[in-house]
């Protein structure tokens, strides 16, 4: 839901610590009225329902009344694999995940950059690049659709002001997962340059006065000292970006519905669809455990490739 | 870097860069903007002027009438209130307690926090669906208001855990020796140095909700229950070039309430971040 996707950035650090802790003060009773009306609700309706979830993707549950669920074990792994429209749709996510959150890394981390400088409309661009984080995902979709649209989008008549015709991005089957990776960065845009815009103000001047008498050029100290002192940072939000990029539904589903050919079909479409449309439960639930699997190991391989990097470093 | 000396050529390239962000980040929204004031005679024409060539109000009262807009916007604001209200009435005494209290339940809150991040919606959505089926609360506002209560409320706790942890032990302390009991010291002392923060939270469930799509979308089924975002979707479902005005009309009207209220928050969203994602 969208609120993960406001929430996260501030979950990057730890909360802001208390200040000398007391460890004296112990008053272990007293904690439970206070917790437990916040902390039922969240039991029952998110960690309960996430449970069976996960046990739904091992049976064969459908919509329906008087639908009677077996435990089918990894059959619905086996008919996953089978799936050509499962693994086409895999790939896309993977496609779409992927070039988001690295392009989507390197254009925030160019405006970072240019935000912690001492530059003249710095709060224009500080400004718009926080507005798609208040935007309803729906309204951003119908927003680049009309900057998309065939005949009266601004992107369609630049096309034919140079001669080249009208042009359907969303419509055709090359451009159309090109053209809505372009919507995924626009819309990720704030949570990832206002944390490495945080970054940035946390890294030591010294250590670019430093660089600099050792006669490091801009390029050599960005390489060697902003992205070494900001790299917990950098795994942190991209980590969380993957997560988020890889679960996409909003955009997705008002801006192509998947569409054109299949060519969008983002995992959790897919999922939605067989879930919602067919009325398979089980199918979806199998799908997200797969997508689970798949983050968690991932993020694994990414975390440790990182840390022994560190390691390597020193 | 500041301290460094930058050639002109190279402050007019960062310049020349800044721009191009502003105008990726801002053209879209200029653009629909316009597109709402344009009438759809120019709209059906592709006039692709950003400026519309005679500026007409039209697409908001055919965005109200045709989008069911008014109708939705009020079913999307009760739902949102209630889920404020909710959210923050729950989770200030937990949030409270957390910050203060030593219990194996923190560390357990702040790693689902994370953990529950690594789920897709569709796994916790199925189940819910079920669960709400049973209790009659598909399809209904109430039903909503809960699953937004509940899925807007980790972000909740750990805003406000925040807020807690940067009042001073000290004020608390020195209140009691004074002789004040509990609940006077969180009337008294802490709640008023807490509203800041617990405005921020509520503004960001306020926007939370209000944006929602997903879940809106697999409960709600009769048209008098729609959402704002929910009825726009449709809308463009049964989009003709003649709507793409009122489109934007309603898009526009639909995005405010969360863009001022974001506006209200920002620094504060922001902050908190920046004294959290330093350390990180």
């Amino acid at each position: 839901m969208s609120s993960t996707q406001l929430a996260a950035p501030v979950s990057v650090g730890d909360p802001p610590p208390e200040r000398r802790p007391r460890s004296r003060r112990r008053v272990k009773g007293d904690a439970w009225p206070l917790l437990l009306p916040a902390l039922l609700p969240i039991v029952i309706f998110n960690v309960y329902p996430l449970l069976q979830g996960i046990y739904l993707g091992f049976t064969d549950s459908r919509a329906g009344l008087n639908q009677v669920t077996h435990f089918t074990g990894l059959e619905n792994y086996r008919d996953l694999m089978d799936n050509e429209l499962f693994w086409s749709s895999f790939r896309i996510g993977m496609i779409w995940a992927l070039s988001v959150t690295s392009l989507q890394f390197v254009a925030a981390m160019g405006l970072a950059l240019l935000l912690n400088e001492n530059l003249r409309l710095r709060w224009l661009a500080r400004t718009l690049s926080l507005v798609p984080w208040a935007m309803p995902p729906v309204v951003v979709a119908i927003m680049w659709r009309l900057m998309y649209d065939p005949n009266s989008g601004p992107v369609s008549g630049a096309s034919q002001a140079l001669g080249f015709g009208q042009l359907n991005l969303l419509g055709n089957f090359e451009t159309a997962l090109p053209a809505v990776i372009v919507v995924g960065i626009w819309a990720g845009m704030p949570q990832t340059t206002i944390t490495l815009l945080a970054g940035l103000q946390g890294v030591d001047e010294t250590l670019y006065e430093a660089a600099a008498v050792d006669g490091a050029g801009a390029w050599r100290r960005f390489w060697n000292v902003t992205l070494p002192q900001l790299r917990p940072v950098v795994v942190a939000i991209t980590s969380l970006n993957f997560i988020w990029n890889i679960n996409t539904f909003d955009l997705i589903y008002v801006l192509t519905n998947g569409g054109p050919g299949g060519r969008t079909m983002l995992p959790m479409l897919f999922a939605y669809n067989e879930g919602f449309r067919y009325g398979h439960f089980g199918v979806a639930a199998a799908m997200g455990n797969v997508m689970v699997v798949i983050i968690v190991g991932l993020l694994l391989f990414y975390l440790r490739s990182r840390l022994k990097g560190t390691g390597a470093d020193r | 870097m500041s301290a460094a000396r930058i050639s002109p050529a190279g402050r007019a390239g960062q310049y020349a860069a800044l721009i191009a962000y502003v105008v990726f980040l801002g053209f879209p929204l200029l653009w629909l903007l316009s597109t709402a004031f344009k009438n759809s005679r120019e709209i059906a024409l592709g006039g692709s002027g950003l400026i519309p060539s005679s500026p007409t109000l039209s697409n908001f009262g055919d965005a109200i009438d045709r989008a069911n807009l008014v109708h939705a916007g009020l079913n999307s604001l009760q739902v949102a209130v209630a889920t404020t209200v909710l959210t923050v009435l729950l989770a200030l005494p937990a949030a409270y307690g957390l910050a203060r209290f030593k219990t194996f339940l923190r560390p357990v809150t702040l790693g689902w926090v994370l953990v529950s991040q690594v789920f897709p919606t569709i796994l916790v959505i199925i189940p819910l669906f079920l669960i709400l089926k049973q209790f009659e609360l598909i399809d209904s506002l109430p039903g909503l208001t809960i699953v937004y209560v509940v899925f807007t409320m980790p972000f909740c706790l750990w805003m406000l855990m925040g807020f807690v942890a940067n009042i001073p032990r000290d004020l608390e302390e020195a209140a009691a020796i004074d002789g004040a009991n509990r609940l006077r010291i969180l009337i008294s002392i802490v709640f008023p140095l807490l509203r800041p923060g617990v405005v921020a939270t509520a503004l960001f469930a306020f926007i939370s909700s209000w944006n929602e799509f997903l879940f809106a979308l697999v409960m709600i089924q009769t048209p008098e229950k729609v959402t704002l975002p929910l009825t726009l979707s449709r809308f463009v479902g049964a989009e003709g070039q003649v709507q793409l005005g009122a489109l934007a009309a309603g898009s526009l009207l639909a995005t405010i309430p969360s863009l001022v209220f974001f506006a209200l928050i920002q620094r504060r969203l922001t902050s908190g971040l920046l004294s959290g994602a330093v350390k990180g």
